[in-house]
């Protein structure tokens, strides 16, 4: 297993430098081939009419006058060995892992990406225990229902839920419970939980309950097949025989197979929402990665761009790491 | 079966009716002491055009605001769009402001930091200002005259590498355009500029290398806002710029927002132009601009800090409703929309090619595609809008008496062009803004109409100047000879106008803003002859002279004098438009409830 292990985290570094390489090449080598020049580059983080003086400036300050391959490289070593920047009166440091600093506001954009984290943890975490809870329980009492109102009602819900764009409920939902019946007065803005906890958690009920019913609908298919698949295998029946409670059989021994691939998809998918859920923060004005990586993109502001998708990035593939060692636990026959 | 239908129609019908119901409209910001109401504007569609509404000098509370992106930066020598020009008044007096107060007494210049207007030498060559007594920072210290000078030497004027998104007047205007900056300024103290002086401590003293009548607009704009030497973080200074207004800053992260309070070092006595009302400011970043109008009408937001006008959704709403209406101000922004006819790209060299599209254009369909009379704005017969210094009501090509355009007149102008069946070019237009588009396709269709082939080119907003519309090489290559645009001053009058999109000499390989490519000497020559023109009739004359001798020449098809749809919370005190940006005016507001 630790050896297992030791290798996926190798591959996981070197998933992250193809990443990198193929971020960097998208945003900066591609425009080069189309014939971009490099002070047409920096003129776009000046101001409004800007001089040539002004322009050159930037383009010294950001770098951009260097080989594309020496600018990869400064940012290589950014996150291995920090950087120093020139603010003005003094040269600031910028410890590893430092993603550089934002072309268009020249703030460090590793703090940033942090600030914004809590916010999308909380978003996603919020939303995944919601989904987790909701869609597998409906899944299985639709999958033991079989053929019941029940079983058509939720899935015709479910049917909703995967239909909708997240876009439409989250200003549905704005409309009706904060602007019309201001039940979530907050929802919108985020509020720290060390600042007020039941402020934070009224203010993301409507994103949570928004992303989970998407989720919620996804896994309650998933789970209601996989049980029905599972609870008419032999070893359902013959725990049955053996006088198990039915509570005991649907659980213990229904739910646990059919866990398997519901853990593989939960784990992929929080893994990316935490690299930014970004129509949801964006739908409700969230500060969280998913909000920074549609700005960053609006703004072509490139470390920022490395910065974030290097992090969801690494979400994703720890989710990965994380959800196939959780096999070995749920299913006793894997082993690494 | 019927009666399940009726109770599912009953359904449907109690749930859409509950999807239109009106917002409450309930007051935004926390509660305060009491305090006396004067008596002011009520509330009514577009009162705060002309007069001060809900006028109170009820203190307490908060006020909150609301942005759709970031800001360019909340650093005063760093910054330059109106909305920050308006706002970091509150943290960053210079010299001069504008008069707070609604129309047209509006744009006069009143002293803030200085006693006064600037005293100018006999040559026109130095201006100088006096500080007022008693000036402090937030932390207590004494705003001196160096404070001044650093604040200039530091900013985007001379230290672009730092501070590089304001505007460089300064350094154009001054003396010792070749200084490095207050970064790379060797001297003991920082005050290595010599185009400026401060002789005693509450003295500043500038330095032309010609005379310049506007000057005294130039030190109104933020960057001479003091900033102490020893407290400058440069890049960093954003995040807690020193205060030398009636607020300072509490907190600030660069993609959430900040929160400004009450700093207790200002004093109204040296300060007669802010108000100090409120007890605390929030600022929110990166709120979608739908949600910002959502909140401004269920009343949990104040106001939208960019102070550009709702989107459309909440415009229907608001103007097919009299009660939204009574909060809302359809205010001129001094904004222009146009379209640049490019002289150097064939057959637009020709005056004659150039006037038959200013008669070919239906203006109704201009004005639709910006958002029609009260989004978009009035139909513009001259370049300089109605608010900027220099504007005379003319219409040289009628369009107003023909605002679906003469295909006539045009058809004869190109007979005398040499292009009697009409010719091909292209328009240049930003893709990511649907209004531009559409605004450019409008165009194309009247240009149709009397057989001129126009193609649109879209481009992206962000490198539109930088790469394309502003790089005269891409241009020519591109036949690009319509180019979509929109203007306003940096100060309101015609040179702060005119002077970057019709200056022949300020004509850039990148980023240029002269898109129609003019260079006339006798243009030229008036321009440089306002800024020696020491009587203001006498100026705007010349500014007027500058718009009728540029239509004359048909090288700019005005659009639209642009308008924004303004929503104030009704709990907002002190609301005006100020007709100096735009936009309310946002050192006097405050709180009711």
């Amino acid at each position: 297993m630790i050896t297992f292990i030791i290798r996926r985290l190798f591959a996981a570094v070197l998933m992250l430098l193809v990443v990198s390489m193929v971020t960097f090449a998208v945003f900066f080598l591609v425009p080069r081939l189309a014939g971009q020049t490099t002070d047409q580059l920096a003129a776009q983080y000046v101001g409004k009419n800007p001089s040539p003086t002004q322009i050159h400036a930037m383009e010294v300050k950001l770098g951009l006058d260097a080989p594309l391959y020496v600018q990869y490289g400064r940012f290589l070593k950014g996150i291995v060995a920090g950087q120093t920047f020139n603010d003005g009166p003094d040269v600031s440091v910028c410890p590893a892992p430092c993603f550089g600093y934002s072309f268009k506001n020249q703030e460090p954009v590793w703090p940033q990406m942090l600030s914004a984290l809590p916010v999308t943890g909380s978003l996603a975490i919020g939303a995944a225990i919601i989904w987790v809870v909701f869609g597998v329980g409906i899944g299985v009492l639709s999958a033991l229902r079989r053929g019941t109102v029940f079983d058509r009602a939720a899935m015709t819900v479910a049917l909703a839920g995967v239909s909708l764009p997240v876009f439409f409920t989250a200003l549905l939902s704005l409309a009706i419970f904060r602007d019309t019946i201001p039940l979530f007065p907050d929802a919108g803005t985020f509020i720290p939980f060390s600042q007020d906890p039941l402020r934070w958690a009224g203010a993301l009920v409507l994103p949570w309950v928004t992303l989970a019913f998407l989720y919620a609908a996804l896994y309650a298919r998933l789970t209601r097949a996989g049980m029905l698949d599972t609870m008419n295998e032999d070893f359902i029946r013959t725990a049955r025989a053996k006088g198990l409670v039915e509570r005991r059989v649907v659980v213990k021994h229904g739910l646990r197979a059919t866990l398997t691939p519901i853990v593989t998809i939960f784990g992929l998918d929080l893994g990316l929402l935490i690299g930014g859920a970004v129509l949801t923060e964006t739908a409700f004005s969230l500060p969280g990665l998913g909000r920074f990586a549609v700005n960053a993109i609006n703004n072509k502001d490139l470390p920022e761009i490395l910065g974030v998708t290097m992090l969801a990035g690494f979400f994703v593939v720890m989710a990965n790491l994380i959800v196939d060692i959780l096999y070995a636990v749920i299913d006793p026959r894997v082993r690494y | 079966m019927k009666r399940n239908k009726t109770v599912a129609f009953a359904a449907v019908c109690a749930g859409l009716s509950l999807l239109t119901a009106c917002g409450s409209g309930s007051s935004g910001g926390s509660g305060g002491s009491g305090g006396n109401s004067a008596s002011g504007g009520a509330p009514a569609y577009n009162a705060g055009i002309q007069n001060i509404v809900n006028a109170s000098t009820k203190t307490g509370g908060t006020l909150s605001f609301a942005l759709s992106n970031t800001p360019d930066s909340t650093d005063p020598g760093n910054t330059y769009y109106a909305y920050m020009w308006d706002f970091s008044r509150l943290w960053a007096r210079p010299l001069l402001s504008y008069k707070d107060v609604p129309g047209k007494d509006g744009l006069q210049l009143v002293p803030n930091l200085a006693t006064g207007k600037g005293q100018v030498s006999q040559d026109g060559l130095s201006w100088t200002y006096h500080l007022k007594p008693g000036l402090k920072f937030e932390d207590g210290s004494a705003i001196t005259s160096q404070d001044v000078k650093y604040a200039v030497e530091r900013s985007t004027n001379y230290a672009p590498d730092v501070a590089p998104n304001g505007p460089t007047y300064f350094q154009q205007y001054l003396t010792d355009p070749t200084y490095p900056g207050a970064y790379k300024d060797t001297s003991p103290d920082k005050m290595g500029l010599t185009a400026i002086d401060t002789p005693d401590p509450t003295t500043v003293v500038f330095h032309l290398q010609h005379p310049f009548a506007d000057f005294d607009y130039l030190v109104s704009m933020p960057q001479t806002a003091p900033v102490p030497p020893a407290k400058d973080t440069g890049a960093k200074y954003q995040e807690h710029p020193v205060s030398s207004g009636p607020y300072m800053f509490s907190s600030y992260d660069p993609n959430k927002g900040f929160t400004l309070v009450k700093n207790t070092q200002w004093s109204a006595a040296s300060d007669p132009n802010d108000k100090q009302l409120v007890n605390q400011i929030n600022v929110e970043f990166n709120v979608q601009a739908a949600d910002i109008d959502s909140r401004l009408l269920n009343g949990t937001l104040d106001l939208d800090l960019d102070g550009t006008g709702v989107q459309t959704a909440a415009r229907a709403k608001i103007l097919g409703q009299k009660r939204l209406q009574t909060y809302a101000d359809d205010a001129t922004t001094g904004f222009l929309w146009y379209a640049a006819l490019n002289t150097q790209v064939a057959p637009l060299n020709n005056v004659d090619c150039r006037k038959a599209i200013e008669y070919a254009i239906n203006k109704t369909t201009q004005q639709t595609a910006y958002g029609g009379p009260i989004a978009g704005g009035d139909i513009a017969t001259t370049i300089l809008p109605p608010t900027v210094d220099g504007y005379a009501k003319s219409d040289q090509y009628k369009f107003l008496a023909n605002p679906n355009g003469d295909t006539t007149q045009a058809k004869s102008e190109l007979q005398k062009c040499g292009q009697p069946n009409g010719f091909s070019i292209n328009i240049g237009a930003r893709g990511d803004r649907p209004k531009e588009v559409s605004a450019a396709q409008g165009i194309q269709e009247a240009l149709g109409q009397v057989g001129i082939k126009a193609q649109i080119q879209q481009y992206p907003t962000g490198s539109y100047f930088t790469s394309y519309a502003g790089s005269p090489n891409f241009v020519h290559q591109h036949d690009l000879g319509i180019l979509m645009g929109g203007w306003g001053a940096d100060w309101p009058d015609g040179f702060g106008f005119l002077s970057q999109i019709s200056d022949g000499r300020a004509i850039k390989s990148a980023g240029n803003s002269n898109l129609q490519e003019e260079n006339n000497p006798a243009l030229n020559a008036l321009l440089d002859k306002s800024t020696q023109t020491t009587d203001a009739p006498g100026r705007t004359a010349i500014y007027t002279q500058i718009d009728q001798m540029e239509m004359g020449d048909a090288v700019i098809l005005p659009e639209v004098y642009s308008k924004a749809l303004l929503y104030r919370n009704p709990a907002v005190t002190n609301v005006f438009v100020t007709e100096a940006y735009g936009m309310y005016d946002y050192t006097q507001l405050g709180v009711s409830q």
